[in-house]
Order: structure tokens, then C-alpha cells, then sequence
């Protein structure tokens, strides 16, 4: 069984679609998206997205590193294997330096990387666009805005003749093959 | 009378506009780029490939041979001997992993610092990197003599219940290298998601136009294989909007990364009491040469490349010339690192530190010295020349030179350092046997094997980045841009 997922509104250029984008969300739209092949600039305020997140991700991996780093190297040689090197002590903060600030640009790359794919719901390789022979070109010269039948605005008609409305070169429906 | 002649002359045009150069020339449209780059990728490859790739193939099978050879024997093998006991091993381990320096440079470094004109290289240039460390990781494995054990050059739980040392900058170095290894990989791997993405759609589009039931089972598998990989990205804008960030938060992470890298490099040798190597430049000395030598390798791949790929558009003479810039400034700061060290040795007043360094310039080894000189100092100053920025044959001879030259800076670094000791009697020559050379030379065939793999079977021009520097991608650019081609967005 198949059911509707989205309407799909093509464009030609990025100046097309930042203005459609600008009506939809004017609209009040809530589930929708802007698909293009690169980022556009200036497209977040347009939407009304706000910061993204993945800094906390990328500082919480980094601490972690650190941390690790640090105690790592204070077990090791301080508590597991206390052998005195040259009269110095047995641990100080600045020889453990360059290995636990490796570890935490290690760990910290780590988090941006996990972080971008847990906030972006990646990998899914059965997303309904996938399926969409037009929706191809998404990643080649073509700029789509997508709006989801689930959002509480859409209406079949409506939201068809709104996006008529910006100019779209093509207008089609996008199936959920469930 | 004389009222009009004595007024000053009063120009009345307006000044001309400086206009910037298209980082992609002739005004070409998205799908163009697409198509130029991914067409690469899905073609056949030409003749000059499968030659190069056999030829690559061998030479890198002849390394193996040899460290299978090494790890048989011992290291005797090689031309080690009291007091010279680091020799090549160390000398092409510095070296390749200097190499990797320009492709996190120019994608993290000249990202934070908004250098629009890297998109068309950093791929690339990252790529070149990741095989590099490989090559680079290699030599420290193998020199350790009983390699079955290299395994406890890692912190792991052992059978003697020993921990390793973390004061030794060795140990160090273990962590930098494998950190920078890792870290270099997520970001190649993050930028080539929407390019795999790309091929990926490319595919599905070009799955009706298979004929042959073989056609089209490669189609499916390719399609299989670089749909996992692209994550299922759909270049939604909710997506781009976490990916430029965490793209950002990466690039501020590398950056103080491979500073480290190269100077935890050079603490191997500054952190030591021995003449020659005890010195406190060493860390941006390093930096400074491991960016110049890699800029050199960058250049020696990108000349060819873009010529048998037809990729001038993309990579257009102006990258060469920005390149070269750098090569320029990084070789001066060599330079100088190379006199400076001198000064500091004569201006310190110890007798052992100015041995050194003389005997560095007019003893035994004076001729790896002046190779040294030559390649590093005086070729890099021909830049200066603007012909000779923006003529690729040209540059490509000048790249050549640099990665002789910077080969020769850490031979002349470990290995006049190390031949002659306080003592007399501890005084000796190194050269290198027959396994040494080959199983360098060796390394150059696997870093050519990864690498024509890479432009075979993936975008080596990261596709998306290069249609966002576009006049087109400008969305304020009426009509797409097409008004504002010579200005854009830069």
C-alpha cells in the first residue's frame, strides 16, 4: 500500500527557491524542508531554523577525551606502574599534556561527526524522496521544497496553490511506499 | 589669461572596478560540474591509468617484498650502524608525514580562514594526506625490529604488567600520528557524503540506460555500495544546516591538530641533549617545512591531474599560483629557520652545537646539505616570477625540487646530527644498503596505487563545495547570478 508522504515543488535556481521558502514558512508550515545540492546562504533564517547543536557533541566528546587522556596516563604511571625516570614525579599534568589534548581533538572529531549524523536522523537509506525518480536531481542542479502531508496546515489544494504560487517549474505528489 | 592653464587637471572617470577571477571559469552551469567530475568517476578509465596503475602496482609490491624480506632477517638489512641507529626509516617516516600536512592545511586552515578558492583542491589534497600517513606509519612499524611486537607501542594490557613511558615524545608521536590519521579520515569521509550522494543519483538516473544484464548488475552494486556510504543523504536543508556545522567544528579541530602533529613530530628530536637536534625551533621549523613540502606533493599530483582529466576549468591556473604563494612563503620561512639555527648555534657559544652545524655545511655530508639548500631556498624564490606562478610545466619542475629538498632536510637533520659523536672514535659514515632505497622507492607505488584508486572510483573535486562558490549559488544574484559572473561570490 501506498500513501501520499509530500507535495514537492521543483526549482531552477537558488534565488527561486529562497522565496518559495520564505512563503512556506510564512505560511506556518512546520513539516517541511528545502532540499538543495549545496548549502544555500541565508537559507536557516528563511526557514526560521535556529543554532545547530552539534557543538555540545563536539565538547562533550572532547571532555571526554581529556579526561580520559589525563587519567589514563595518571593510572598507568603513577598508580599501576610507579617507576621513578629521572628523579622526576611520578605524574604531572604537562607531560600528560600532548597525549590527552590528542585525545581530545580525537574524541572531540568523533562527537561533530556522530553528533551531525544523530541530529540529522542519518544514516536512513529508505526515505520516500529516495524513491522519487525526479527527486534525483536534487544532488546534481535542482532545488526542491518539500512540505509533508502530516503537517497540520496542509491541505491538498491550499498548499498546491501556494506553491504554484512561487513560480515552481514542477509540482508533483511523493508516495510512501509502505 | 593664464586662469584655465594654472587649474589643476581634474579627472572626471570614475575609477575602474576591480573585478575577481572566477574560481570556475567560463561561467559554467551546476550540472556542468556535476557532470565534469562525476563523469570521471563512472567512465572508463583511460589507457595512461591501467599503465600507470600496473607500473604503481609493482613498485608497490616490491616494498612489501622488501619489508617481508626485513622482517625475516632483522634490521640489519638496512644500513644502521653505531652511531648512525636511526637512518631512513625515520628520515621517510618525517617526510611522508610532512607530505600530509598541506591537505589538512588547505581544508581545515584555509576553511576557518575563508579561502573560497580551496574547494577545488581540498579532496584531493585530503586524500593525498590520508595515503600519505599511511605510507608515513609504515616505517615506524618496521623499524622497531621485532614488528610482531609493535603492538606495545600502544597503551595495552601486556603479559609483563608494564604500562608504557608517556614522558617519551615517541609515545607521543603515537598518539598524534594515529589521532591525525583518524581525525583526517572523518573529514574526507564528511565531505564526500553529498558527492557520494550525487554518483549515487547518477546511477539510479542512468540504471534505464543499461542494456546488458552485466550492465546492469555493476550498476546495482555500485549503486548499493555508494548509496551505504552516502548515508541516504537528501541534501535536505535541515541536514546541510548540522553538516556546515559539524564541517566547521572539524576544520577548528584539525587545524590546532596538525599543528601538533608535526611539532610532536619534532620533539622526537628537540626533546634529545644531542647537538644538532636540541633545539627550540624545531616545532615551527617542522610546521612550516611540512607544509611547504606537502604543497609540493599537492602540485606535483594536481598538475597531471588536471591536465589528463581535462579539469582546467576547475582547477584553474590561479589555484596553481595560490599554491606557489604558499610554497613562497613557507620555503622563505624555512630558509630562514635554516640560517637562524646556524646563528643560534654560533650565538649560543657551545663548541659541540657549532661542530654540528659546521659539519653540517663542509663535512662529509655537504652535498646532501646543499641539495638541501638549493631545493628549499633558492627554488621555491623563483615564484616571485609571476610567468613562472602561472605556467604548470614550470611549476611542476619547481614541485619536484621542493619534495627532493624536503626529503633531504630530515636526512640531513637525523643523519649529520647522529655520524659523528663527541669521541672521535665513535665517528663513522651511513649509507643506505640496497633494502633502504628500494623499500622507499616502494612506498611511492602504494601512495600511487591509493591514489589512482581514489580518482577512479571516487569525486576527486568536491563537487557540491565547487557549485557553492558559483556565481549561480548566489541567491541574492538576480536571474541566478548570471548578472554578477566577474564579482559573484568570493
Amino acid at each position: 500500500m501506498s500513501k501520499p508522504f509530500a507535495i514537492m515543488a521543483e526549482y531552477e535556481t537558488p534565488a527561486e527557491i529562497m522565496a518559495a521558502a520564505k512563503k512556506v514558512h510564512g505560511e506556518g508550515y512546520q513539516k517541511w524542508d528545502v532540499h538543495s545540492p549545496f548549502p544555500i546562504h541565508g537559507m536557516d533564517d528563511v526557514m526560521g531554523l535556529d543554532n545547530a547543536k552539534v557543538g555540545w557533541f563536539t565538547f562533550f566528546g572532547g571532555l571526554t577525551g581529556f579526561v580520559t587522556g589525563m587519567v589514563m596516563i595518571y593510572f598507568m604511571n603513577k598508580f599501576d606502574y610507579d617507576v621513578v625516570v629521572g628523579g622526576k614525579p611520578l605524574f604531572s599534568g604537562f607531560y600528560a599534556f600532548p597525549v590527552a589534548y590528542e585525545m581530545t581533538i580525537l574524541l572531540g572529531a568523533f562527537g561533530s561527526l556522530g553528533g551531525m549524523f544523530i541530529l540529522n536522523r542519518l544514516p536512513r537509506h529508505h526515505h520516500p524522496l529516495l524513491a522519487n525518480a525526479r527527486f534525483a536531481d536534487v544532488t546534481d542542479d535542482k532545488f526542491y521544497v518539500v512540505i509533508e502531508c502530516e503537517d497540520e496546515r496542509y491541505d491538498e489544494n491550499l498548499t498546491r496553490t501556494l506553491l504554484e504560487g512561487t513560480g515552481a517549474q514542477h509540482i508533483e505528489m511523493v508516495e510512501d511506499a509502505q | 589669461m593664464s586662469e584655465t592653464a594654472a587649474q589643476p587637471q581634474v579627472e572626471t572617470h570614475t575609477p575602474k572596478e576591480l573585478v575577481r577571477q572566477p574560481l570556475v571559469l567560463n561561467n559554467r552551469p551546476l550540472g556542468w560540474i556535476t557532470e565534469q567530475v562525476a563523469g570521471i568517476v563512472e567512465g572508463k578509465m583511460p589507457r595512461w591509468w591501467n599503465v600507470a596503475f600496473t607500473i604503481s602496482f609493482l613498485v608497490m609490491m616490491m616494498c612489501f617484498t622488501y619489508i617481508g624480506y626485513l622482517i625475516l632477517t632483522g634490521v640489519g638489512v638496512w644500513g644502521l650502524n653505531h652511531p648512525v641507529a636511526w637512518g631512513w626509516a625515520i628520515v621517510n617516516f618525517v617526510f611522508w608525514i610532512g607530505i600530509g600536512h598541506a591537505g589538512t592545511l588547505i581544508s581545515a586552515i584555509l576553511f576557518l580562514l575563508r579561502q573560497k578558492w580551496r574547494t577545488s583542491i581540498n579532496r584531493t589534497a585530503e586524500a593525498m594526506t590520508i595515503f600519505a600517513v599511511i605510507c608515513a606509519g609504515i616505517f615506524p612499524g618496521i623499524h622497531v625490529g621485532r614488528i610482531w611486537l609493535a603492538w606495545w607501542l600502544l597503551p595495552l594490557p601486556n603479559a609483563n604488567s608494564i604500562w608504557p613511558q608517556f614522558r617519551s615524545p615517541l609515545l607521543w608521536d603515537v598518539f598524534a600520528v594515529s589521532t591525525y590519521f583518524t581525525v583526517s579520515l572523518l573529514f574526507w569521509y564528511m565531505g564526500l557524503i553529498p558527492d557520494l550522494a550525487t554518483i549515487r543519483d547518477r546511477l539510479r538516473k542512468n540504471a534505464d540506460k543499461c542494456t546488458t544484464g552485466c550492465e546492469k548488475l555493476i550498476n546495482k552494486v555500485k549503486q548499493y555500495l555508494y548509496g551505504i556510504f552516502s548515508m541516504g543523504w537528501i541534501g535536505s536543508n535541515r541536514h546541510w544546516r548540522n553538516y556546515e556545522k559539524a564541517y566547521l567544528l572539524l576544520a577548528g579541530l584539525s587545524t590546532p591538530l596538525v599543528l601538533s602533529v608535526h611539532s610532536i613530530v619534532s620533539f622526537d628530536f628537540a626533546v634529545s641533549q644531542l647537538p644538532g637536534w636540541h633545539t627550540t625551533i624545531f616545532p615551527p621549523y617542522f610546521v612550516a617545512g611540512a607544509v611547504f613540502s606537502g604543497f609540493g606533493m599537492v602540485l606535483t599530483l594536481m598538475i597531471p591531474m588536471r591536465a589528463l582529466f581535462k579539469l582546467e576549468e576547475i582547477i584553474t591556473v590561479r589555484h596553481l599560483e595560490l599554491m606557489c604563494k604558499v610554497i613562497m612563503a613557507t620555503g622563505t620561512i624555512v630558509g630562514y629557520a635554516y640560517g637562524m639555527e646556524f646563528f643560534i648555534a654560533w650565538y649560543g657559544g657551545n663548541p659541540y652545537e657549532l661542530y654540528a652545524f659546521k659539519n653540517r655545511a663542509f663535512g662529509p655530508y655537504w652535498w646532501a646539505y646543499w641539495i638541501m639548500i638549493s631545493c628549499n631556498v633558492i627554488s621555491p624564490q623563483l615564484f616571485w616570477f609571476k610567468w613562472s606562478r602561472t605556467t604548470p610545466w614550470f611549476i611542476f619542475v619547481v614541485s619536484i625540487f621542493v619534495n627532493i629538498g624536503m626529503w633531504f632536510e630530515r636526512f640531513v637533520i637525523v643523519v649529520t646530527s647522529l655520524h659523528r659523536d663527541y669521541l672521535p672514535s665513535s665517528w663513522g659514515y651511513y649509507s643506505p644498503t640496497q633494502v633502504d632505497i628500494l623499500t622507499f622507492v616502494g612506498t611511492f607505488g602504494l601512495f600511487m596505487v591509493l591514489f589512482l584508486l581514489f580518482v577512479r572510483y571516487l569525486p576527486s573535486i568536491c563537487i557540491f563545495e565547487v557549485k557553492g562558490v558559483t556565481p549561480q549559488a548566489d541567491p541574492h544574484a538576480k536571474e541566478g547570478g548570471a548578472d554578477k559572473v566577474e564579482g559573484g561570490v568570493h
